[in-house]
């Protein structure tokens, strides 16, 4: 049994929260300077610089790339052998947030009772924690900052087995669609297909943390990712909705077998501020 | 090539701006979001007048992220605009001339943009970082106690916007998709 301070926790997630807000990943500014290279728009073009040129000033001067800091969405992957120590995994890993938003200048966006006062809880905690138990005696941790513009256009679909893959693949590019310029576009496009409602959400969410450009293991599932891409691009819509060819910068699914009489597909948008960050304990 | 404009936006100004033109805004703008704008519009349901006098002024739909020591702001990009749609009409009304913000907006807020002389303009969502630098003062001057949403005066130079409806019926959006749309 490995012990692993609940106090080493707090530390790695306030970190993690705050170079993920101030500094996007190599993998995203990769897809994004080739993106500006197939843009044909003028302004898509002009937009694709800016957003380069934000990503810039954000690391230099040392202001979050974008106002909305995110809900703050947490990956755990605990080791069985690990074992947390002085203190609660679930309180060090809020205590982590507190501390980034509040020491880090973000923003805390998060309201309390979100059908009545929503009154702001003032340190963007809760964090909403997903947890997986996983053999070994490490802890990894993986936090994506997540905008709600992006957020809100999250769609789920519980399709007929009839409906195979032409249905997820059309149901994935109408959520886009009708997304229009709302998600903040050049997105990723997150996809979960199978198990029940809330694995596909789940999966869709998690398929997010793949490096930006990087497909499928699985060959089929990689193909499904370059048909559903090549149909978004095809939309017209374009970086932040000015007209254009890149919607999008990647799709990333991932499928987990299912009932007989289902065929769950879920969507989760990501804008092209995508922030997440990882590292293992 | 971007067209220097000046804030508060002139009738002449706004007869100028087609929807596709990219714009650097100088001068005096408001902020207010979700909570403020409801707000807002329930004072004037009960008669009472607005914390600010809108007749022509420009809002930009934002919640900044808190500002460092030394800096007027933080990050300052906007938030997507269809969230104030069911209030904007009525601020129209009142005489609201420019709005600022990401994405697209109802069929009734289009039909009183256009009605009432006013334009819509997108600053980059996710380019807060960049858009703070053109921004050199804010002030709270309504509703403090909403925190992000409270409303703000801003002074800005040459912060960078794209027109998105004019007051021709240009929608850069639908025109936008339609030519790539394949």
């Amino acid at each position: 049994m490995r012990e692993i301070k609940a106090g080493a926790v707090t530390g790695a997630i306030s970190n993690l929260f705050n170079q993920a807000n101030y500094e996007l990943g190599e993998d995203v500014l990769t897809a994004l300077k080739k993106a500006r290279q197939e843009e044909e728009s003028p302004l898509g073009q002009e937009v694709i610089d800016t957003i380069l040129k934000n990503a810039d000033i954000a690391s230099n001067e040392r202001i979050p790339l974008c106002q909305d800091c995110g809900v703050a969405v947490v990956f755990l992957e605990l080791g069985q052998d690990a074992h947390i120590v002085d203190g609660d995994l679930y309180t060090a890993v809020n205590e982590g947030v507190r501390q980034a938003y509040d020491e880090g200048y973000l923003r805390k966006s998060m309201v309390a009772r979100p059908f009545s006062e929503r009154i702001n809880t003032g340190d963007n905690t809760p964090a909403v924690i997903h947890t997986d138990i996983v053999p070994g005696d490490r802890l990894k941790i993986t936090v994506l900052p997540k905008g709600g513009g992006a957020e809100n256009m999250a769609r789920l679909g519980m399709l007929l087995p009839s409906a195979g893959r032409r249905g997820v693949v059309e149901f994935v590019v109408n959520a886009v669609d009708e997304a229009w310029s709302k998600p903040c576009p050049p997105v990723i496009i997150g996809v979960g297909i199978g198990g029940t409602a809330e694995k596909a959400a789940s999966l869709a969410k998690h398929a997010l943390l793949r490096k930006v450009g990087e497909p499928s293991p699985d060959s089929e599932i990689a193909d499904l990712e370059r048909e559903i891409l090549e149909k978004v691009n095809n939309l017209g819509i374009g970086p932040m909705g000015y007209g254009g060819r890149i919607t999008a910068l990647s799709v990333h699914a991932e499928s987990f077998p299912t009932h007989i009489t289902s065929l769950p597909v879920a969507v989760n948008l990501q804008c092209h501020s995508a922030r997440h960050r990882e590292i293992v304990l | 090539m971007a067209k220097k404009v000046k804030l508060p936006l002139t009738e002449e100004t706004i007869a100028e701006l087609k929807a596709g033109d990219n714009v650097l805004l100088s001068g005096t703008l408001y902020v207010a979001r979700d909570a403020a704008h409801k707000r807002m519009v329930e004072a004037l349901k009960r008669g009472e007048p607005l914390p600010f006098d809108i007749k022509g002024q420009t809002l930009y739909y934002m919640g900044p992220s808190p500002a460092p020591p030394g800096r007027p702001i933080g990050s300052a990009g906007p938030t997507t605009s269809t969230r104030m749609d069911m209030y904007t009409p009525r601020l129209l009304a009142e005489g609201l001339k420019g709005m600022i913000g990401k994405g697209i907006r109802s069929e009734e807020v289009k039909t009183a943009t256009k009605k009432h002389k006013a334009v819509y303009l997108a600053a980059v969502g996710g380019a807060g970082a960049l858009i703070s630098k053109s921004i050199i003062k804010s002030d709270i001057i309504a509703y403090a106690d909403l925190g992000p949403e409270a409303i703000l005066r801003l002074e800005v130079t040459d912060l960078p916007a794209t027109v998105i409806n004019d007051i021709y019926g240009g929608d850069l959006y639908v025109e936008g998709k339609a030519k790539y749309r394949k």
